[in-house]
């Protein structure tokens, strides 16, 4: 893992005590909240229906044991004993107190951890592929970027007050498990014909209210020259984004209002003039920050354990087959924690489970995790022989769940029951798909399946791009919610069609199951739900679904 | 029977309240102050606005209430759940026979 050097230790200390004075200011009245409100933005602290709440930022996913524990200490001691891991990677408190704050986060930058650019008009905490580092399919370890670009990004003087948020994704993998096409810009690794590994570029993806996939404006650039061709399309887009309008003001509007190709030749012509200057990294610093991503120490590990485990327990051997994950390393696997037990709100860990989950990482993950944006943690680096340990453990604390990419998988956002911004509840909705869906033969006879609910329209829960989308709208003050069919965030991404009027609150679970009565009537063997629906089309769906209208 | 009563987010720690009948926020709907006319709803959001420029309160505004049958509640689902909490998180829920103003 990257550790702080002296510049990243005096600036995260010098925003605390920025952020101690803004707060002792607000508080004495001397700033109002029209002046304190993106000051504290900046620091990740919103103003939401119940309480304050603090996102704090998990660079590209990647977590420590000593920071897992401290994000626990932070719950109990600061909010109610629990967090929620987000959509992109980070993990939020909901019950914050404004008067806690600043030793809140005295106590976040001894661990290295703050919520800087988790919030306002910025470029945001890039995220990543959370098999980074471990994954069979991996061409080369995109963190090693993901921290450059983070220390390219934070504090960018021009790029602070951009015509809206940006994020970025990473992936080095051959599966897009990042999610690339819908981010404003989304990094491929890839090879070239010599065999040298460089970006491939895409642009304009996001969804909200006006969804987008992004455009592929470079096939190949040179790693070296990244952060100069990062900085040329920002450049283009600070200064062409819209910034009248903020329906209107994200990247992916540019690259639709002036064609994908018109964009790259603004963005060639800008890194021409740049890309010879002092903002790519010298190789010898490259190498510096490669170092901290160094493959941990494996030893020769065999599958003896594991196979006997396979053998013994038919619960661990499903667990096996839908949370485990082929790693690069020759008898190590990659370990999904499932944060969606039946019932409970998708991504909310306890205090005391974060600690279990961390003495895990310690024990067997060489220190280190991963949270998805799919709203669960990874135990990357696991020796095949502990996986039956590490199971039991789990499955003593509620966190052995084997429905990782199955039907109770669900990604929602935290909707109206906490969120400010939203339509509809999320987490109800979540709540009774799982609880309808909990039996496990069932799932996994539907098989792989992404269903995603978003409180509002600006999807935070990736409704657009949920193999099944559940969007939920305020229809003359009551709750309704919306389905969309045939959404994907892989590499053959797309943004789910939208499959007819919207249902009530009490009606959207019997839909669900409609749908899923239909795909399990007329699937081909072996077929799953995504390519039953890009087969069949909607109109099967459309016609069960709404057969009583 | 409608009418309306201020709503607001304490500053110190962002949790519902509801400005009272003398003046002061709390966080019991039982306690707020019931606002039946359009001259009386300019006076009371007044004095919601002097509790904002003080540092008391963050963003008041009129919350609309309807009694139903004895059952005072607000009429919109999301002055409800502000009001309930949650109904995902049994700890942070308020309880309810407290707030409602039977």
């Amino acid at each position: 893992m990257y550790r702080y050097d002296e510049f990243d230790h005096a600036f995260v200390h010098q925003r605390v005590a920025q952020f101690r004075d803004q707060v002792a200011r607000r508080m004495s009245g001397e700033l109002s909240e029209e002046e304190f409100k993106p000051l504290r933005l900046m620091n990740g602290l919103y103003l939401q229906l119940h309480a304050y709440m603090l996102r704090v930022a998990i660079p590209y996913g990647v977590l420590s044991a000593r920071q897992l524990r401290c994000l626990a200490d932070i719950s109990r001691r600061y909010d109610k004993g629990y967090g929620h891991i987000t959509t992109r990677q980070n993990i939020q408190f909901n019950w914050i107190k404004l008067s806690d704050m600043p030793d809140l986060l005295e106590i976040l930058a001894g661990v290295e951890m703050h919520a800087i650019q988790t919030s306002g008009n910025c470029i945001r905490n890039t995220t990543a592929d959370h098999f980074a580092g471990a994954a069979a399919d991996e061409i080369e370890d995109p963190r090693v970027w993901c921290e450059i670009i983070r220390q390219w990004s934070t504090l960018h003087p021009e790029f602070s007050f951009l015509p809206r948020k940006f994020k970025i994704a990473v992936s080095g993998a051959t599966e897009d498990r990042a999610a690339l096409r819908v981010h404003d810009i989304g990094l491929q690794l890839r090879r070239n014909e010599a065999g040298e590994t460089g970006f491939e570029v895409m642009v304009g993806g996001g969804q909200g209210r006006s969804p987008m996939i992004a455009k592929t404006i470079r096939k190949y650039l040179p790693k070296a020259e990244l952060l100069s061709y990062l900085e040329s399309i920002l450049r283009i887009y600070n200064q062409q984004g819209r910034r009248d309008n903020m329906y209107k003001a994200r990247i992916k509007i540019l690259v639709h209002e002036l064609g994908a190709e018109n964009l790259a030749k603004l963005v060639e012509t800008e890194w021409q003039q740049i890309r010879e200057g002092a903002i790519d990294l010298p190789e010898t610093e490259v190498a510096r920050i490669e170092h901290y991503f160094e493959p941990p120490p494996f030893t020769v590990s065999t599958d003896a354990g594991l196979d006997a485990a396979r053998h013994g327990d038919s619960e661990f051997n499903t667990w096996l087959e839908r949370n485990v994950s082929a790693h690069k390393q020759p008898g190590y696997a990659i370990a999904t924690i499932s944060l969606k037990p039946a019932g409970k709100p998708p991504g909310d860990i306890s205090a005391e489970q974060m600690e279990v989950v961390a003495d895990l990482a310690e024990c067997y993950s060489f220190d280190e995790l991963r949270a998805t944006h799919q709203q669960n943690l990874v135990l990357p680096h696991v020796r095949k022989s502990d996986l039956f340990e590490v199971w039991e453990t789990l499955k003593a604390h509620g966190l052995a769940n084997a429905n990782h990419g199955l039907i109770s998988d669900i990604i929602a956002c935290p909707g109206m029951d906490f969120c400010s911004l939203a339509t509809a509840r999320s987490l109800p909705v979540a709540k009774e798909i799982s609880m309808r869906f909990a039996d496990i033969a069932y799932q996994q006879d539907i098989g792989d399946l992404r269903l995603n609910i978003s409180g509002c329209i600006n999807a935070c829960g990736h409704h657009h791009v949920g193999h099944i989308g559940i969007l939920g709208l305020d229809k003359r003050g009551e709750e309704s919610y919306q389905i969309t069919l045939g959404g994907r965030s892989d590499k053959n991404a797309a943004i789910g069609e939208v499959i007819g009027p919207a249902f009530s609150a009490d009606k959207i679970v019997d839909a669900v199951e409609t749908v899923m009565r239909t795909y399990l009537d007329q699937r081909l063997s072996g077929e799953a739900f995504i390519d039953a629906y890009t087969r069949m089309g909607r109109e099967p769906f459309k016609e069960r679904l709404y057969a009583n209208n | 029977m409608k009418f309306e009563i201020i709503s607001a987010n304490r500053l110190s720690d962002g949790r519902v309240v509801y400005l009272t009948r003398d003046g002061d926020w709390s966080e019991s709907i039982i306690d707020a102050h019931s606002v039946h006319s359009t001259e009386e709803r300019g006076a009371v959001l007044a004095q919601a606005e002097r509790s904002a420029d003080d540092g008391i309160i963050v963003s008041p505004y009129l919350v609309s209430m309807v009694d139903d049958g004895g059952t005072l509640a607000p009429l919109r689902f999301r002055e409800r759940i502000r009001l309930f909490g949650p109904g995902t998180h049994r700890s942070a829920t308020k309880n309810l026979s407290s707030q409602t103003g039977r």
